[in-house]
């Protein structure tokens, strides 16, 4: 197993060599627009709806799950807060849902996510409140989505590899479906919206790489902290595993 | 390998993967990546207005980081919180 780890840490170093330049994070204030800042909210919205159920109903059924469920929103807390240097000369930041979906499934993390956004929209004008909607839809949707069903491919095999790999791939396809959003609302003259998603994707995809794998070892390690702790928490594990 | 040991080394790691673009790299700027994108969208699409400002703006970059580490330590602190618990449960246990 240490093999196939050191194995995929390798092959994405070797990504990193080539220099490209930047790109990364939410979608900034005004720069969807009208017509797309309604769409996103609107897709959004029902997640966020079945998110709050999710949530309620995990809580009524085990009042310990409220403490892991606050840990993995301050993960989220954190991790949207570092702003890394990368290779590409520029910075950008993880996103910390991932390892929220693979201990809650996809949909608690929709809020967790939303809650991040929404204090960066208001008090830091990171992001945006009229791209609250694509940004909660990239981040904290599609993202702990793809986090979730890479967990449950590979948590057969080793546990600590499958959070690893869920988290990051989490994270970085988190900023695919952001290049996604901005193509499609800003398509290139010459290429169209092919054109444009080619120029968004090059920009940031090698910014984030070296993001998504620190996001990968953190949330191990707090997994690991999770599991340890599991008796004196009293929280369930076995539902997600 | 203990626990400890391990995640010493995780951060380790992590350290030197923040720390390497900072050597290497010496004449880049290091700017936020969201102010680049915007670039690129004035580049795709010259006539493109923003059509709505955010409401509040940080008043200076240092303002900016000020909130920025509020944040980290609001999430930071619950962690905290939340390992001496499982912790202290455990010691009262034994």
């Amino acid at each position: 197993m240490k093999k196939r780890f050191i194995l995929c840490l390798a092959l994405v170093s070797v990504m990193l060599l080539s220099p490209n330049y930047i790109f990364g994070m939410h979608i900034m204030e005004g720069f969807l627009p009208v017509g797309w800042a309604i769409f996103w909210t609107i897709v959004s919205l029902p997640f966020v709806v079945m998110g709050i159920r999710t949530i309620s109903k995990t809580f009524n059924e085990n009042p310990n799950q409220k403490l892991l469920f606050a840990l993995v929103t301050a993960f989220v807390f954190i991790l949207s807060a570092l702003k890394m240097p990368s290779v590409t000369g520029s910075t950008s930041h993880p996103t910390g849902t991932g390892l929220g979906a693979v201990l809650f499934g996809p949909l608690p993390m929709a809020v967790s996510g939303l809650i991040v956004l929404l204090f960066q929209a208001l008090l830091l004008a990171h992001g945006g409140i009229s791209t609250l909607g694509a940004n909660v839809f990239s981040m904290a949707i599609v993202g702990p989505f793809a986090a979730y069903f890479t967990y449950k491919l590979l948590k057969g095999t080793n546990k600590k590899l499958a959070v690893f790999l869920a988290a990051a791939l989490g994270d970085l396809v988190t900023y695919v479906v952001t290049s996604v959003q901005l193509a499609l609302a800003h398509p290139d003259a010459a290429g169209g919206v092919m054109g444009s998603l080619t120029k968004f994707l090059s920009i940031f995809a090698v910014t984030q790489i070296p993001l998504a794998i620190a996001e990968g070892i953190l949330s191990i390690m707090v997994f690991e902290l999770i599991v340890n702790y599991q008796k004196e928490g009293g929280y369930q594990l076995e539902r997600i595993n | 390998m203990k626990g400890s040991t391990k995640n010493i080394l995780l951060v380790l790691v992590l350290i030197i993967m923040a720390t390497v673009p900072l050597l290497i790299l010496k004449d880049a700027e290091f700017g936020g990546a969201d102010g680049q994108a915007e670039e690129v969208i004035t580049e795709i699409n010259p006539d493109y207005e923003p059509w709505f400002s955010p409401l509040i703006e940080p008043a200076s970059g240092e303002i900016e980081s000020l909130l920025f580490s509020l944040q980290a330590a609001i999430g930071a602190g619950f962690i905290g919180y939340f390992y001496g618990f499982v912790k202290g449960k455990r010691i009262t246990n034994q």
